[in-house]
């Protein structure tokens, strides 16, 4: 009993470590790759169409009503103490530093590195990727260094647009539709936000960009190799399970890192 | 007889406890069409995945024109594998792109003809194989022998000096299979490449093939041309050849 313990254990650490040394030498060559010739612009900018812009509807969605929840639980609560005036700079500051990056980072893996995971996964095991090598086109490059660049014009982006959007939701819920002061709460945006903010915010989204891609085509590409033995079809929806749950307990992980860093 | 182009010498491999290849020795020769014939499961597809470096092999040893393939430096690697071209038995076609461009992927990737040269070159594999008039569709809008011949399309695009056809007709309509089969003898012919067809088709594939290897329990139990196949006394030969299980 406690031998099987030990055992069960000692297979996840193996595993674990395993996953961790191949997920990091995939990243190093996929990064190594983007600057290799033949240079890949096409790709890339096919690859920022679908992760980047076919996002926008989504990241202005989610950017407008968690602007509207903020600015409506930050006029309740500021009012108790009498500093609605805040508004601003809460709503502003929260966005910047904190909420933009992460729900912005989660909203794109749900949307697009679920898809990247699921087609890397399909074109693993219909033997796509194996093509791929029997033509002597290296899949890493192919497949995976064209999307880390694509994330990382994209990522910042779109965390940018969540926060501006999310600043005018947190307006219209909390200026507009009550009686706060409608000046107040641009001026406080305005005063409160530093460059340091708008940096943190970048450098999270830079990173989230990076650990998105990197699981997304990770579980996609070793589709074939999942430790639950799942094949197909079933393979694929795993490594698509995997890819967007170890991406977002990642970005939480690594937004703590950042921010005790940055802080 | 001259000295085989490809040559595997004892080569073993297993999968946990399914030994697929238990010692296998084959000759390839170059400008010949050869075709491995054996049952379902018995290890054929594999065997082709050696020689393109998919996969390697537990023990023995693959030389290719007399050196050891897993001796080659990078270079030499790549200069091999530039002269092969693949047809995978599930075709491998990219769903996600549109026939055209599955087709002129191996020209645009690793190619440094123009634009036009390779849509020529492309357009040209296309009428060669009937398959005018698709460029636009997806694979999956295709029926199942339409796709396989965009997959010999693109197997053949790049004039390849090793061909390796994994079961190529599978899914054709008779017809279909016959102009398959004539279409890889022609263009054999024709380019002069050196092919190796794991197939099914028997007897048809003895009219395309200059040697026979027939593989059962990891082994090659046979080899020689189509006349020697079918005079065989070999049991096992004989009773594949017939469809008949050995009691």
């Amino acid at each position: 009993m406690v031998r099987e313990f030990l055992e069960s254990i000692g297979y996840l650490s193996i595993h674990f470590i395993e996953s961790v040394g191949r997920t990091i030498i995939f990243l190093v060559y996929g990064i190594i790759n983007i600057f290799l010739p033949p240079f890949q612009f096409n790709k890339i900018l096919e690859h920022i169409w679908f992760i980047g812009a076919k996002s926008m509807l989504v990241i202005i969605l989610t950017g407008l009503f968690t602007g509207m929840v903020l600015g409506l639980q930050g006029y309740y609560t500021l009012t108790k103490f009498g500093s609605e005036g805040a508004l601003g700079s809460v709503v502003a500051l929260s966005l910047i530093r904190e909420l933009g990056p992460v729900l912005a980072a989660f909203m794109i893996t749900a949307r697009a590195g679920s898809a990247i995971a699921a087609e890397i996964g399909v074109m693993r095991i219909s033997e796509q990727v194996d093509a791929l090598e029997t033509m002597d086109i290296n899949p890493i490059k192919y497949l995976f260094s064209p999307r880390i660049v694509a994330a990382l014009i994209s990522f910042p982006l779109l965390t940018a647009l969540f926060d501006v959007i999310g600043i005018f939701g947190g307006y219209l819920s909390g200026a507009l539709m009550t009686n706060a002061n409608k000046g107040i709460y641009a001026q406080k945006v305005v005063h409160s936000v530093l460059m340091e903010d708008v940096t943190a915010g970048f450098v999270k989204s830079f990173v989230f960009a990076m650990i998105v891609t990197t699981i997304c085509c990770f579980q996609g590409y070793y589709t074939h190799l999942n430790t639950k033995g799942e094949h197909g079809a079933r393979g694929v929806s795993l490594s698509t399970t995997n890819a967007v749950v170890t991406s977002c307990v990642l970005i939480l992980v690594f937004d703590y890192i950042i921010t005790y860093i940055l802080m | 007889m001259a000295d085989p182009f490809i040559q595997f010498v004892d080569v073993k491999k297993s999968f946990d406890a399914n030994h697929v290849m238990q010692g296998i020795n084959l000759y390839i020769y170059k400008g010949e069409i050869t075709a491995v014939i054996g049952k379902s499961g018995c290890g054929k597809s594999v065997l082709l995945k050696h020689i393109i470096g998919l996969m390697n092999q537990d023990s023995g040893e693959i030389l290719i024109s007399g050196k050891d393939l897993s001796s080659l430096n990078k270079k030499e690697k790549k200069a091999f594998k530039n002269k092969l071209s693949y047809m995978f038995q599930s075709n491998a076609l990219f769903d996600s792109l549109n026939i055209f461009d599955n087709i002129a992927l191996p020209l645009v990737e690793k190619s440094s003809l123009s634009k036009e040269k390779i849509k020529e070159k492309v357009k040209l594999r296309m009428a060669q194989l009937e398959i005018k008039g698709t460029e636009e569709n997806f694979p999956s809008e295709l029926s199942g022998g339409m796709q396989k011949r965009v997959a010999l399309a693109r197997a053949l695009v790049t004039d390849p000096d090793i061909v390796l056809f994994d079961e190529p007709t599978t899914g054709l309509d008779p017809v279909r299979k016959k102009s398959v089969h004539l279409m890889i003898k022609e263009y054999q012919k024709k380019f002069g490449f050196t092919a190796v067809v794991v197939s099914h088709e028997i007897p048809e594939v003895f009219d395309i093939a200059q040697r026979i290897a027939m593989l059962e329990s990891g082994k090659i139990v046979f080899e020689g041309d189509k006349d020697a196949i079918l005079n065989s006394d070999n049991v096992i030969v004989k009773s594949f050849i017939m469809g008949k299980e050995i009691i």
